[in-house]
C-alpha cells in the first residue's frame, strides 16, 4: 500500500486544522471501509489520513423531541441496534442493515458512506427521502444543505478544501408516518445496489391518504436523486394502486441510468418502477403499523 | 516515509505493544509482526470475511482496519477462542458439524459466529445466514456451517 | 440375476446425519463395514478450527523476502521493452527478475494430471517476453524487504507496449480475420492426428462419431436442435494464490506452497527453471480450495527465480484481483446440441457442436466436454465436434468436472423440452435412457457397472420429488450430470507405533478432508479405529510420486494405496506373530476385530503385537504404492425448486436436493459435503458468475464484490441422498465424490426456470437482468 501518515484528533478543530492544512492530500476516515480500499487499490492517493472517530461530535446519536442527530462517524450498527430509532427513521435502519456485511457495518458509517459520494450509496436515498440536512464544518464554521443537495457527481460533493461532515439532522417524524429502503441485487447479500429506492410517507390519521411524501433513488444517475416528482403523485392522494403506480411512473421516468456490468439502463429502469412501488407499499404497511413479512433481499 | 508508531492494544486478553507503519492494516500486522496467522486473507476488500476479527466486541474485517487504529483497543481473534481445558462451544460444533473442508475460511467464520451468538443466543436459521452473509465459503455450500452455529447456539444456551 | 427395474429401492436418513441427509437402499444389500459410513471427527480438524493449521501464506522463515509481480494493464500487445533498473534502485529491494531471468523453453507437452501443458507456453504465462496475452498476464517481478516496497519498486519498471487488438469470444476468435495471439499454434485434429499448417487461434479439433447419424435423425419423431453460450467463470477458492521458495547455494530449490499436487509443483518448476527434479523439493502446506485451479505453477518459479538472484527465500503472494484476473478460469463457451427422439421417447442420435475457451494458450477442457455430453444416455447414434480456441483472456483451467458442467446444460435442456413436447415425465424420460453397464458412449469408451438409473430411482423415491410445489411463479427442475472420476498414482506408507496405533503419511494434498478418509480406509482394513491412525501429508521428498488430489481421484487411488500398505501391514504382523508363536506365517490369520488369530487357539491383539515388534525383527512398515484404473464414473441428478419473480427477473432457489452415485461413502459428512459443495458453485454458476470483459479485454469484476459467488443467505439447505452403486474397482466400492455436483445445477434451474415462467433460459448467467429481458419478451 502506498505511505501515507496518519493522525487522530481529539476535537473537531483539531481535525478542521489537518484537514485545510494538508487540502489537496488529507482524507479523514471514519470506517474505513471504502477509504482504506481506495487506497490499496490507488483510486486515492492521501499523504494523511485523519482519523474522525476519535471526536465526540461525530460520534453523537440522539433521538429527541424535534428529531434525530445522527454523528458522521456513527457506525451502522448502532443504528439499527437501536429498536427506538430503528421504528422511527425505518429507511436508515433498512440501509444500514445492508451496507457490507456484519463485519463492514461494525465500522462504516451513514456519513462515510454519504461522503464517498457514489451513486449507488445505499443510505443517501434514505437521508433525502426523511429530509435530512447535512452539518458541515470547515475553516469558514458550520453550515448544513439538504441531504439531497450534498452529492454534486460520482464521488464528488459540496465540500470545500478543509470540511468535513459533522453530522446529519433529521427533523421529528409525523404521527402517522413510514418509512423504507431497498435495493435490487443479483445476490440476496453482499452487493451494490443495481437500484435503490428509499421513501418516506405520511398518512392521515386514518391511514388512508398520503399526506405528503419523499423518494430517492439510488444508482439510476449521476448522484443519489431525489425524486420530487414521485412524491408529488402521491401527496393528497388516497392510498391505491394508482397513485402508487402513478409515483412509480414518475420515478421510472426520472432515473437515467447507465449500462455497467452490474445491469442494463432498461433493466434499471424497469427495476425503478417496481421498486418504488414495493417500498411505497411498505412505507404504508409501517405507517399503519402493518406486518408484511418483508424478508431482506427478495 | 512514514514513521512507526507503538500501539497498545489488548489482544486475546492480554496486553500487546507493537510497531505499525501507518498503511498496514490490521490483517497484515496480525499475520506478519504478531505472528497471529490463524487471521486469513481472502479477499482484502472486505468482502469474504476470512479475516474477521472482533474488535472492542464487534466482528470486523481486519484488512479495512488500519493497525494504527487498534490503539487502547481490545483484540479477540481466532487464537483466543479455545479455551485452556478444551475447544469452545462453536469449534466443537464446527468439527462435530463437518463445516469445514479446506479450512481457510473457517477461522472467519467462528470469529463471526461467536460475535454472533454473543448478540443473539438463539438466533433462527434466516438470521444465521443474514448475520454470516459477510463470510464467503466456497466449499461447502453453507448447509453444514449453518447445522455447527445452530448446534453451538444450543450449547450456549444450555 | 434380477433386472434393474424388478429390484426393491428405499429413501432413508443416513446415519449420523441431518434429516436432509438421506441415502437409497435397496432392500437385502446393506453395506456392512465398521470404520466406512461412520463419521468420525476429521485428523486435522482441531488445527483447523483454532487457527493453528499453517497455508501457504503462512509460512515464516528467517531472511524471508516479499515480492510484487508487476503485470500487464492491456489484454493483448506485444512487449517492445521492458527497464527494471529504476525499480532495481529502490532501497530494500534485493531482485528484479523477468522471463529474460529463466532459462528458454521448449514446445514439449507436459501432463500435469487434470490437463496438459505446452512447456513453451508455460513459460510464456509465467512471465511473459514476448505478447501479452490478457489482463493481468505477469511481466516482471520484485523482491524486497517488504511488500510495500516491492510494490512502489515494481510500479517504476517500464514496459513498452506495442497494443495489439484484443479477440474475447470464441466464435469471432476462430473467424480467419480474428488477431492470432500465438502464431506458434497450429490446429490439432484429433483422433485423426492431423496438424493444420497456419497460425490460429484453433488449438485443437476434436471429433467422434458412433453408428449412423444420419439415419438416427431419420429415424427420429422428434428432433430438437438449440444454441447455448456460457460466460467465463472462475474456481473462486478464498485462499489466494501463494509460493514461497529458497534457491540454496547447495542448488536445491525448496518450494513452500498451496498445491492440489505437489509433485506436479516439482515438475513444473524443475522443468520451467532446467533443473533435475531431485533438486527441487515441494513442501505442500495446508490449501485453501483449489477446485482444478492449484495445478498448475503461476508464482512458484518466480518465487524461486527472484531467491537465485538475492539469495534470500522470497514469498509472493496474489491479491484477489490478481486471482481473477490471472488465474483458474473455466472456458466461456458456445455450444449447439441437437438430439432426436424416436415416439416412445427412446434417443435415436445425438449430435454436438463445442466452441470452448482456451484463454490465453491451448489447453481447455474441450475433450471432456466432448466426451461428457451425451454420457448420461444411451445415445446409438451420435456425432460430437469439439473446438479448443485462444482468446484474449487468462489461460483456462480445470475446474471441477471440467467441461462437463457446460455441455450438460445444453443435453439436459434439450432433454427436458423433448419431454415437455412429448409429455412425458423427466424422470420416466431419464429411467427410459439412462446409460448402464455395457452400454458404449459416442467417443467410444464402454460403461463398466455404473449408477445413473439409481440415481434417478431415488429422485422417483425422494420426499421432494413427491412433495407437491405450489405456488405462483415456481417450477421444478431436474438434471443429471456425469464426470469420468479418474485413478492415477498414489503412494502411501504406514508406521505401526508401540502404542497400537498407526502413523500414516501420502502425497495427496487434503482440500476437503481426504486424511480422514484415507485414513478411514487403513483403519477399516486393520481393524482399528479411525482414531489410531494419524494422516500426515508430506512433501516430495518423503513419499513417492503422487498425482494431484483432482479428477476426484484422491479417496479413491489414495484409498486403495492405504488399503494395500493396510495389507502389507497384515503380512508383516503375520510373520511376527508367527515368530512369537514359533508356527509358520501361513498358519495365521489376520482377522476381525484387529486380532491374530494361529494355531491352537493362539491369538495376540494388533495392539499386543503392536508393543512387541522391537522383540520380532524392528518397527513395521507398509507400503502401498498403485497406478489405479478402475476408478468407475459417476453420475449425479439435482432436483431444484425455484420461484422467479415475474418483476425482477431475481431467481430464488427454494429447495433443492442432490443426488448422486459415489460408489461407497467413506465419510459420509465429506460426502454430503462435497455434493453440499458442488452444488452451490453450480448454482452461482446457473445465476450470477461471470466475467465481465470491457471490450478493450479488460476484466471489470476482479472482485468478490462483483464476482458473485453465493453467500450463505442466498441458498436454502443442500439436501442430499447418497446413491451407493459399488466400483468393483476398489474393494469397499469407492468411486469419486468431488467433481459431478457441479454438473447437473445450471440445467436443473434452468429447467425449473421454465416450469415457472415458460421461459426457456439458453444463456449462462440467468442473471436478473437477462431473465427480465427474456420474461419481458415472452409477455410481448
Amino acid at each position: 500500500m502506498r505511505d501515507f501518515e496518519y493522525e487522530a484528533p481529539m476535537s473537531l478543530d483539531d481535525a478542521v486544522a489537518l484537514l485545510s492544512g494538508n487540502p489537496a492530500a488529507a482524507k479523514p476516515l471514519a470506517g474505513g471501509t471504502d477509504l482504506i480500499d481506495h487506497i490499496r487499490t490507488r483510486r486515492l492517493e492521501p499523504d494523511l489520513v485523519v482519523d474522525v472517530k476519535k471526536i465526540p461530535d461525530l460520534n453523537v446519536l440522539e433521538l429527541g423531541d424535534d428529531g434525530l442527530r445522527l454523528g458522521a462517524a456513527v457506525p451502522c450498527y448502532r443504528i439499527y441496534g437501536d429498536p427506538q430509532i430503528a421504528a422511527a427513521y425505518s429507511a436508515v435502519a433498512d440501509s444500514c442493515r445492508i451496507i457490507g456485511g456484519t463485519q463492514i457495518q461494525s465500522r462504516a458509517s451513514v456519513g462515510g458512506n454519504l461522503c464517498n459520494s457514489g451513486p449507488a450509496a445505499d443510505s443517501t436515498p434514505s437521508l433525502i427521502a426523511l429530509a435530512a440536512r447535512v452539518v458541515i464544518a470547515g475553516p469558514g464554521g458550520r453550515r448544513e444543505v439538504a441531504a439531497e443537495d450534498f452529492c454534486t457527481g460520482p464521488g464528488q460533493n459540496v465540500l470545500e478544501s478543509g470540511e468535513l461532515v459533522v453530522e446529519i439532522v433529521f427533523p421529528a417524524r409525523p404521527a402517522v408516518g413510514g418509512s423504507h429502503y431497498r435495493r435490487f441485487i443479483p445476490r440476496n447479500e453482499m452487493d451494490i445496489a443495481v437500484v435503490g429506492v428509499g421513501a418516506a410517507v405520511e398518512l392521515d390519521e386514518s391511514g388512508q391518504s398520503f399526506v405528503s411524501a419523499r423518494i430517492a433513488l439510488a444508482a439510476v444517475a449521476p448522484t443519489p436523486l431525489y425524486v420530487e416528482a414521485a412524491g408529488a403523485a402521491l401527496a393528497g392522494q388516497p392510498v391505491s394502486d394508482e397513485a402508487i403506480a402513478a409515483a412509480a411512473a414518475a420515478a421510472r421516468e426520472a432515473a437515467t441510468p447507465i449500462d455497467d456490468m452490474r445491469g442494463t439502463v432498461e433493466f434499471r429502469k424497469h427495476i425503478s418502477g417496481v421498486l418504488t412501488e414495493r417500498v411505497i407499499r411498505e412505507a404504508v404497511a409501517r405507517a399503519r403499523g402493518e406486518e408484511t413479512g418483508y424478508r431482506i433481499g427478495q | 516515509m512514514a514513521k512507526q508508531r507503538i500501539v497498545s492494544t489488548s489482544i486475546n486478553g492480554n496486553p500487546v505493544e507493537f510497531l505499525a507503519a501507518p498503511r498496514q492494516t490490521l490483517l497484515e500486522v496480525l499475520r506478519d509482526n504478531l505472528d497471529l496467522i490463524g487471521t486469513k486473507e481472502g479477499c482484502s476488500n472486505g468482502n469474504c470475511g476470512a479475516c474477521t476479527v472482533i474488535f472492542n466486541g464487534r466482528p470486523v474485517d481486519s484488512c479495512l482496519v488500519l493497525a494504527v487504529e487498534a490503539e487502547g483497543g481490545e483484540l479477540e481473534t481466532i487464537e483466543g477462542v479455545a479455551l485452556t481445558d478444551g475447544l469452545h462451544v462453536i469449534q466443537d460444533a464446527f468439527l462435530g458439524q463437518a463445516a469445514l473442508q479446506c479450512g481457510i475460511c473457517t477461522p472467519g467464520f467462528i470469529m463471526s459466529t461467536k460475535a454472533l451468538l454473543e448478540e443473539n443466543a438463539s438466533p433462527s436459521e434466516d438470521e444465521i445466514r443474514f448475520h454470516l452473509a459477510g463470510n464467503l465459503c466456497r466449499c461447502t455450500g453453507y448447509d453444514k456451517i449453518v447445522r455447527a452455529v445452530q448446534q453451538a447456539a444450543e450449547g450456549v444456551t444450555n | 440375476m434380477a433386472t434393474v427395474e424388478d429390484r426393491q429401492f428405499r429413501v432413508e436418513p443416513f446415519p449420523g446425519g441431518t434429516p436432509g441427509n438421506q441415502r437409497l437402499v435397496e432392500e437385502g444389500r446393506l453395506p456392512d463395514y465398521d470404520v466406512v459410513g461412520t463419521r468420525p471427527i476429521r485428523h486435522d480438524g482441531t488445527d483447523k478450527v483454532t487457527g493453528r493449521a499453517r497455508y501457504g501464506a503462512d509460512i515464516k522463515l528467517s531472511g524471508l523476502l516479499q515480492g510484487y509481480v508487476l503485470r500487464s494493464p492491456h489484454a493483448h500487445a506485444r512487449i517492445v521493452s521492458i527497464d527494471t533498473s529504476r525499480a532495481a534502485e529502490v532501497p530494500g529491494v534485493h531482485a528484479v527478475c523477468t522471463n529474460a531471468d529463466m532459462p528458454s523453453a521448449d514446445h514439449r507437452a507436459g501432463d500435469l494430471g487434470e490437463g496438459m501443458v505446452d512447456w513453451y507456453h508455460l513459460n510464456q504465462n509465467v512471465l511473459a517476453n514476448d505478447k501479452v496475452l490478457y489482463t493481468g498476464h505477469a511481466v516482471a517481478a520484485v523482491a524486497a524487504d517488504s511488500v510495500h516496497i516491492a510494490e512502489e519498486a515494481a510500479r517504476l519498471i517500464e514496459v513498452e507496449y506495442e497494443v495489439l487488438p484484443p479477440v474475447l469470444d470464441v466464435r469471432e476468435a476462430r473467424g480467419a480475420d480474428a488477431p492470432v495471439l500465438n502464431d506458434d499454434v497450429r490446429t490439432d485434429r484429433q483422433p485423426a492426428g492431423e496438424t493444420g499448417d497456419t497460425p490460429t487461434n484453433v488449438a485443437k479439433h476434436f471429433h467422434y462419431e458412433k453408428g449412423d447419424v444420419d439415419a438416427g435423425f431419420a429415424a427420429a419423431e422428434l428432433v430438437i436442435e438449440r444454441e447455448f453460450t456460457t460466460e467465463t467463470v472462475h474456481q473462486g477458492y478464498i485462499e489466494p494464490h501463494t509460493a514461497t521458495a529458497f534457491w540454496s547455494p547447495d542448488g536445491k530449490i525448496t518450494v513452500w506452497t498451496s498445491t492440489q499436487g505437489s509433485f506436479m509443483i516439482r515438475m513444473q518448476v524443475a522443468e520451467l527453471l532446467d533443473v533435475a527434479i531431485s533438486k527441487v523439493k515441494v513442501v505442500p502446506m495446508e490449501i485453501g480450495g483449489g477446485f482444478g485451479g492449484k495445478i498448475a505453477v503461476y508464482l512458484q518459479p518466480v518465487a524461486a527465480v527472484l531467491s537465485r538472484l538475492s539469495g534470500r527465500p522470497v514469498k509472493l503472494n496474489m491479491d484477489r484481483s490478481n486471482v481473477f484476473d490471472a488465474t483458474g478460469p473455466t472456458p466461456g463457451s458456445y455450444m449447439k446440441v441437437k438430439i432426436g427422439v424416436d415416439a416412445e421417447g427412446k434417443i435415436t442420435a445425438g449430435e454436438a457442436e463445442l466452441l470452448f475457451e482456451a484463454g490465453a494458450f491451448p489447453g481447455s477442457p474441450i475433450n471432456p466436454g466432448c466426451m461428457c455430453v451425451f454420457a448420461c444416455y444411451d445415445v446409438p447414434n451420435g456425432r460430437i465436434d469439439g473446438y479448443d480456441i485462444c482468446v484474449n483472456k487468462p489461460r483456462s483451467n480445470a475446474y471441477r468436472a471440467p467441461g462437463s458442467t457446460h455441455v450438460a446444460l445444453a443435453t439436459e435442456t434439450i432433454v427436458d423440452e423433448i419431454c415437455e413436447a412429448q409429455g412425458i415425465c423427466p424422470v420416466e424420460f431419464r429411467l427410459k435412457n439412462a446409460v448402464k453397464e455395457g452400454d458404449e458412449r459416442v467417443d467410444g469408451v464402454t460403461y463398466p457397472p455404473v449408477g445413473m438409473w439409481e440415481t434417478i430411482k431415488a429422485v422417483e423415491l425422494s420426499d421432494h420429488w413427491q412433495s407437491p410445489l405450489e405456488g405462483p411463479n415456481r417450477g421444478r427442475g431436474i438434471a443429471s450430470g456425469f464426470w469420468f472420476n479418474f485413478g492415477g498414482n498414489s503412494v502411501v506408507a504406514a508406521t505401526v507405533n508401540e502404542d497400537g496405533t498407526v502413523s500414516l503419511i501420502e502425497g495427496s494434498t487434503d482440500i476437503g478432508g481426504t486424511r480422514a478418509s484415507v485414513a478411514m480406509q487403513l483403519a477399516e482394513i486393520l481393524g482399528i479405529a479411525a482414531e489410531d491412525v494419524t494422516p500426515t501429508v508430506v512433501d516430495t521428498d518423503s513419499i513417492g510420486h503422487t498425482d494431484v488430489t483432482g479428477g476426484s481421484r484422491t479417496c479413491h487411488a489414495t484409498g486403495l494405496a492405504a488399503i494395500k500398505a493396510a495389507e502389507d501391514i497384515q503380512a508383516q504382523l503375520r510373520q511376527r506373530a508367527a515368530m512369537l508363536w514359533d508356527v509358520e506365517s501361513e498358519q495365521v490369520e489376520y482377522g476381525d476385530g484387529a486380532t491374530l488369530t494361529g494355531p491352537e487357539g493362539k491369538t495376540i491383539s494388533f495392539q499386543e503385537i503392536s508393543g512387541k515388534l522391537t522383540q520380532t525383527g524392528g518397527p513395521v512398515v507398509g507400503r502401498g504404492s498403485v497406478n489405479a484404473d478402475k476408478h468407475g464414473g459417476a453420475f449425479g441428478t439435482h432436483i431444484a425448486d425455484v420461484e422467479v419473480d415475474p418483476d425482477t427477473g431475481k431467481v430464488q432457489v427454494l429447495r433443492y436436493t442432490v443426488v448422486q452415485d459415489v460408489g461407497t461413502a467413506i465419510h459420509p459428512s465429506y460426502v454430503e459435503g462435497q455434493m453440499q459443495g458442488g452444488a452451490a458453485q453450480g448454482i452461482g454458476w446457473a445465476l450470477n458468475e461471470e466475467y465481465h470483459y470491457g471490450d478493450d479485454g479488460r476484466l471489470h469484476n476482479a472482485s468478490f464484490l462483483d464476482y458473485r459467488i453465493p453467500t450463505c443467505y442466498d441458498l436454502p439447505d443442500i439436501e442430499t441422498i447418497i446413491v451407493e452403486v459399488p466400483n468393483p474397482g476398489h474393494p469397499f466400492g469407492v468411486r469419486g465424490v468431488g467433481e459431478v455436483p457441479i454438473v447437473p445445477p445450471p440445467a436443473a434451474m434452468a429447467n425449473a426456470i421454465f416450469r415457472a415462467t415458460g421461459v426457456r433460459m439458453r444463456s449462462l448467467p440467468m442473471s436478473p437482468p437477462k431473465m427480465l429481458h427474456e420474461l419481458l419478451a415472452s409477455d410481448g
